[in-house]
């Protein structure tokens, strides 16, 4: 029950007083309650558990990170140190 | 999908593999608190990829796994009533109990439904005035505030045939444990990111501190498994102990503090039993008083249980990172995701199952992969 994996909202809507939204998990879709997310838009990535959107993605950061393990790779070339043979 | 083939990237994981081998100059034991982690490592073949100082022991964080077994068996008797409908996640149905698991029950005849959210379970309580509906509500702090908002939304919809059955856990509370019992030999913590998408960082920070330990939240995803590893080596390398993110792109310091309120609205921090492991005091969350006339375990009276695990089963030490499963000599034999005699063989997220599913057939794994 706790793997959450991150998809996109794709609508959303007012449902009896609660935000509710419908959200794409690689060509899934499903009902996901905006409550704890408020701020949540069309377009956004986020993270579901339960039935419950809990946290948004940030792209610039997502970005950011995979940058830094690029850098790792090239500095690793530079040096000549040895890639671990797979 | 976004986010996650990059996080999954065969060439940077050998490059943050080749960096770990380069940071590391002496054993290290990691242990990665979450479930989910442990699935990501075991299917990835992760443990095998890394240098040999490196070991990767399985930590308790799976909910299913520890959630104890007078619970469970009190969930059954509950859930034989004729007048309930049970609903719970699907990964708690083959939970083994003393003597039977929820889907037995619903073999027998009773009302056990699966859902997907316990807003279901309100849903249902709705649709269903004459029933009693009880919801399972398990987890740690990742599935509370989903379950807290039913309970919520419960009572402002004035239901009064809908309870919850709560046995929710909480993951400092465990480290702590990890790091107090004698024969720890952790050097380090992967934290749940997920758990740390909702509660942040904060009560991390007196763990690291008091135990000079590095708590590195780290993701799911196999470079994200592999940064948090990279990050607590060099930590421990540099004798450093402190807690840092390795999954800025989902945690935020604060958490998420919408969520954080309606759990202090919800619930109050209790003593709790984990399965395998024993009594961890203010390891758990229980309705509060405000919400006790929404507590299953007050609403029905099950009478005296008793609970017997099997014998052989070594759950307990697998759950505290002192086995491996493939070291327990039931396993794959006896013991089996079909025939599970411990809970960590039931749900993916337990060591067992994990083991069991991904490592059976011998194979070394070519590459980090998604399967
Ligand atoms: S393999 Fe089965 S019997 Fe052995 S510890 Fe795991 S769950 Fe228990």
């Amino acid at each position: 029950m706790c793997l959450g994996v991150p998809g996109k909202v794709l609508d959303i809507r007012e449902e009896r007083g609660t935000r509710m939204a419908t959200v794409d998990f690689g060509g899934v879709t499903k009902n996901v309650c905006l409550a704890y997310l408020p701020e949540a838009a069309v377009g956004d990535y986020t993270i579901v558990h339960a039935g419950f959107a809990i946290t948004q993605l940030d792209e610039a950061s997502a970005l950011e990170t995979l940058q830094m393990f690029r850098d790792l790779g090239y500095f690793d070339d530079e040096m000549g140190a040895e890639g671990v043979s797979p | 999908m976004k986010y996650l083939d990059e996080f999954a990237d065969p060439d940077l994981a050998r490059s943050l593999l080749a960096e770990i081998a380069a940071v590391t100059t002496r054993p290290w034991a990691i242990m990665e608190v979450c479930g989910g982690q442990t699935h990501s490592i075991i299917r990835n073949g992760i443990d095998q990829l890394l240098p040999p100082e490196i070991e990767l022991v399985h930590g308790p964080g799976c909910p299913v796994c520890v959630t104890p077994l007078e619970m469970i068996d009190r969930a059954l008797a509950i859930a034989s009533r004729p007048d309930v409908i049970f609903c719970s996640f699907g990964d708690m149905l083959r939970v083994p109990g003393s003597e039977l698991d929820l889907f037995a029950v619903r073999a027998r005849g009773g009302d056990v439904r699966v859902v997907y959210s316990p807003l279901d379970a309100v849903t249902i309580a709705e649709e269903h005035p004459d029933r009693q509906v009880v919801f399972f509500g398990v987890g740690f702090e990742t599935t509370a505030p989903a379950n807290a908002m039913s309970v919520h939304l419960a009572r402002r919809r004035g239901l009064t045939n809908f309870s919850m059955l709560v046995s929710h856990v909480l993951v400092p509370p465990a480290i702590e444990a990890v790091m107090s019992s004698p024969s720890c030999r952790v050097n380090g913590f992967l934290a749940a990111g997920h758990v740390c998408t909702v509660m942040g960082d904060r009560e991390y920070l007196p763990l690291a501190e008091r135990f000079h330990v590095p708590i590195v939240i780290t993701g799911f995803e196999p470079l994200d498994v592999l940064d948090g590893i990279r990050r607590c080596v060099m930590q421990l390398e540099a004798g450093r102990g402190e807690v840092e993110n390795a999954y800025a792109r989902a945690v935020r310091s604060e958490g998420n503090a919408t969520a954080r309120a309606m759990l202090d609205e919800v619930f109050q921090v209790c003593d709790r039993q984990w399965r395998g492991i024993g009594m961890i005091p203010a390891s758990g969350w229980q309705l509060t008083e405000a919400y006790a006339d929404f507590d299953a375990s007050l609403r029905f009276d099950v009478g005296s249980l008793t609970v017997a695990e099997p014998e052989r089963c070594r759950a307990g030490e697998v759950l505290q990172g002192l086995l491996k499963p493939d070291q327990c000599e039931c396993f794959g034999v006896e013991c089996t995701p079909r025939t599970p005699m411990g809970a960590t063989m039931v749900s993916s997220e337990g060591a067992c199952a994990a083991y069991y599913l991904y490592r059976r057939s011998g194979l070394e794994p070519v590459e980090v992969r998604r399967g």
